[in-house]
């Protein structure tokens, strides 16, 4: 935390990155020192996570900590799963960290509904503006590093310098998504030389509402890395962050909430993926379905694209053995969502 | 209206022969099915027999394509398949009227448009596609683009040449081989071009051609050694090719039906509108699945649109295909004319008027005097539904917002049509319609560098252009 508070102003955030993260590595060897008993710096994570959790600062351990309700992100509110469900969200270790929302059939169909309402707009919405609120959310990402990565290591299971590492390349990943905001209808875009008296030109335009099934793990690399390619063309999305990775997903509403994205265009559900998605597959108001958090080559996989068929949904299908999701990710993920227009006028006077 | 003495094209220029086998592997084979016959609509005449390919003969061509692109053309540098694929175009445009002839007789559509539109295009499609064999690096696609492999193509009979050009030339342009299945009632010139693809000189087993029904063309689609299939057809068999390669590999682009609407607006310039949507829902027959076969016109001008439109309409020719003066041909089948019956039905029972110019059909053949429907409502079968004839429904608008609101009303999304003098108001209008090809102030064009393909249910990926290749290719 003391790290942040200590960052200078926006102009040099590069320089300011890099020593955070100088900082950053010269702590915790230092913090793992510190434990009571002296351990591999995996396993003293667990603990470092609980007393981020419940004991922030020394001088407060004498109170009880306020802790988080972690619930759905649609429409910009945080509600609730109206089912009233919730799930234990267990750390790697086996020790309970929170009760997660538990979203069900009626929560998917709510996103989805909000989702298609705010699709028009978010898709008008200029490329430029999009890209300032795609940068906006990796600055604030950028802001909650220390939240991030240590939700991330408790849940995951990973070492506190991997799960930087995943935070950072989540952000990096915000901040090259942003940056195609503006370029897409350039680099997918053409000028048709035509055999006639015409002017035509064919440009990107998006696809509609996406359902994006996320990957358990990386949990917050994962659902970046599915939701940024899908919105910055102009689509809403509905994404199922699985199991555990509720955590991280919630809080990254949280960072979207607070970035100026208009409610609606990123709707979070966390729950089981198998229960949720075979509802977003067969939705007849859901015009692209992501199946990156499903096994490939599973019935699953195989029945959710039979069930995406009724309306043609657009398909990205899962990877066998998984995508590599620290590799440059290329136009992959932003091309499936993008349809291609062209505008036909003649030229005469 | 002026009468013309008959102009009939001959067809003396084609030499039909009285049966057709598969073309595998470079050489015309038998079929395992029992052989069908196709038949001029125009008279109902049987033109040819036809084999009928099985799953085993499907097993045959998807093997020689294999072998063909292993062997042969997949390693072919991109400069020598380029050659071989100029040659084809230079080959159709010498054999065009020849085409053209068996196109009509076979179709059922106007020698006008054969000739004027398909083979032109279709030549076009080759010299367009032949040119980026060798460049496909330049493509902007990704930095190391390869073929697919072998690529399963189903086409329609509505435009049954111009289609196999959309189809074969960017597969071949990108390395891959084809199996292709034409359509049961069009198949002659699909085994006119096998014949052209030997004067080219083209390897063995690069292109095959499997002729059939449905049977054919599903065993095409589910077939194993097939990485890439291609469909153009009704949306409900595009949803069952969706179903069948779901949970498999195969890369997949379907063009599937249409319902476009068409926008008149009160400062249209009325005379070009109306040839516009002459053009846009009477073009081939209305058999065309970007047709503009929804008409909507601003309330003010209503009246007079309809008005201008029937008089039109009353000059429109419909009869013999190969009659030079021929507006409106043969509906393709006996099975097709049905459902336009069926449908024109249901647009009176619902309460729409119909309308239709005094003239006379022909007594034998498939033929349909052009139809529109005043009077339509959103939700009447006729605004709805595909008929792929040429029947138009006229509906209304007050405001440019009804207007997109109304267009964008259905779950088809491949073309839309917009007519008004103003240039802001186009590029609003072009804006907000979810279809894949937004004609202003035209309607109807089509060109090989220009992407073709639908939002929505009217399927996915796109067809023509530098867009086209990103189906043929792994990038």
């Amino acid at each position: 935390m003391s790290e942040t508070k200590k960052k200078p102003a926006k102009a040099t955030k590069t320089a300011a990155k890099t020593a955070t993260k100088t900082a950053k590595a010269a702590a915790a060897p230092a913090k793992a020192a510190a434990a009571p008993v002296s351990a591999p710096v995996s396993a003293a994570v667990p603990e470092e996570v609980s007393a981020t959790v419940s004991a922030p600062t020394p001088a407060a351990a004498s109170r009880s900590s306020v802790r988080k309700t972690y619930k759905l992100y649609i429409g910009g509110a945080f509600p609730r799963s109206e089912s009233g469900r919730s799930y234990a969200v267990a750390a790697s270790t086996g020790e309970f960290i929170a009760n997660a929302a538990q979203a069900s059939r009626k929560d998917a169909r709510d996103a989805v509904r909000v989702a298609r309402a705010a699709q028009p707009g978010w898709a008008k919405a200029t490329a430029y503006n999009r890209g300032q609120i795609l940068y906006r959310i990796a600055e604030m990402l950028e802001e909650r590093r220390d939240q991030f990565a240590q939700q991330i290591a408790g849940v995951e299971g990973i070492s506190t310098e991997a799960a930087y590492a995943q935070v950072d390349a989540a952000v990096d990943r915000w901040v090259w998504y942003a940056g195609w905001s503006d370029k897409l209808a350039q680099v997918l875009g053409a000028a048709n030389p035509v055999a006639g008296p015409y002017w035509n030109v064919s440009s990107p335009e998006p696809t509609g509402v996406v359902a994006l099934l996320a990957p358990a793990t990386p949990t917050l690399l994962g659902l970046t890395s599915v939701i940024a390619p899908a919105i910055v063309g102009g689509n809403t999305v509905v994404a199922v962050a699985p199991d555990a990775s509720a955590l991280p997903a919630v809080t990254l509403g949280e960072v979207m909430a607070t970035s100026d994205l208009p409610g609606g265009v990123v709707n979070i559900l966390t729950g089981g993926t198998a229960e949720l998605a075979p509802w977003l597959a067969s939705h007849l108001d859901v015009n692209a379905l992501d199946l990156a958090g499903v096994p490939a080559g599973s019935d699953l996989a195989r029945d959710l694209e039979i069930a995406a068929a009724d309306n043609l949904k657009r398909v990205v299908r899962p990877a066998p053995g998984g995508p590599d999701w620290t590799a440059d990710p290329g136009l992959s993920r932003m091309k499936p969502f993008l349809e291609t227009k062209t505008v036909w006028h003649p030229i005469g006077i | 209206m002026f009468e013309y003495a008959p102009a009939p094209e001959s067809r003396s220029v084609v030499d039909l022969k009285p049966s057709y086998g598969l073309f595998i592997d470079g050489e015309f084979v038998e079929g395992s099915g029992s052989a069908f016959k196709s038949v001029n609509p125009a008279t109902e005449e049987v033109l040819a027999e036809v084999a009928m390919a099985d799953a085993a003969d499907v097993d045959r061509a998807v093997a020689a394509a294999r072998r063909a692109y292993d062997e042969v053309w997949s390693r072919m540098p991109g400069a020598e398949r380029a050659k071989y694929i100029f040659r084809i175009a230079r080959l159709i445009q010498e054999r065009a009227r020849e085409l053209a002839v068996l196109e009509s007789l076979d179709n059922g559509k106007p020698i006008r448009e054969s000739r004027d539109v398909d083979i032109p295009l279709a030549a076009a499609h080759f010299f367009y596609y032949a040119g980026w064999a060798d460049k496909l690096g330049y493509a902007n696609l990704g930095p190391n683009p390869r073929p697919l492999g072998v690529a399963g193509q189903v086409i329609p009979w509505n435009f049954p040449l111009l289609m196999l050009a959309w189809k074969v030339a960017p597969a071949l342009a990108c390395g891959n081989t084809v199996v292709l299945k034409p359509a049961e009632t069009t198949p002659l010139t699909a085994l006119l071009f096998a014949e052209i693809c030997r004067q080219a000189d083209l390897p063995p087993g690069v292109v095959n051609i499997v002729t059939g029904a449905g049977a054919t063309g599903a065993a095409v689609v589910s077939h194993p050694g097939v990485d890439k299939v291609a469909f153009t057809g009704s949306t409900e068999v595009g949803r069952m090719i969706a179903k069948q390669v779901a949970g498999t590999s195969k890369k997949v682009t379907l063009e599937l039906g249409g319902k476009a609407a068409n926008l008149v607006f009160d400062d249209a310039p009325l005379e070009q509108a109306i040839e516009g949507i002459v053009d846009g829902i009477f073009f081939n027959q209305g058999h065309v699945c970007c047709a503009g076969s929804r008409l909507l016109v601003q309330e003010s001008v209503a009246e007079e649109v309809v008005d201008r439109l029937r008089e039109r309409m009353k000059t429109l020719r419909v009869g013999d295909p190969l009659d030079k003066n021929t507006d409106i041909g043969a509906i393709n089948s006996a099975e097709q004319l049905a459902r336009i019956r069926t449908l024109t039905e249901a647009g009176e029972a619902e309460g729409a008027t119909r309308w239709s110019p005094p003239c006379e059909l022909p007594e034998r053949g498939f033929f349909f005097a052009p139809t529109i429907f005043t009077g339509v409502s959103q939700a009447h079968r006729i605004a709805r539904e595909e008929i792929f004839g040429p029947v138009l429904s006229v509906l209304t608008f007050r405001t440019p917002a009804e207007a997109v609101e109304k267009a964008n009303n259905t779950a088809y999304g491949l073309s839309a049509g917009v007519w008004t003098d103003k240039g802001s108001r186009i590029l609003w209008l072009a804006q907000r319609m979810r279809a894949g090809v937004v004609w202003a102030n035209t309607f109807n064009r089509f060109d090989p560098t220009s992407p073709f393909g639908g939002y929505k249910e009217s399927g996915y990926g796109r067809e023509g252009g530098r867009h086209g290749l990103e189906a043929y290719l792994d990038v």
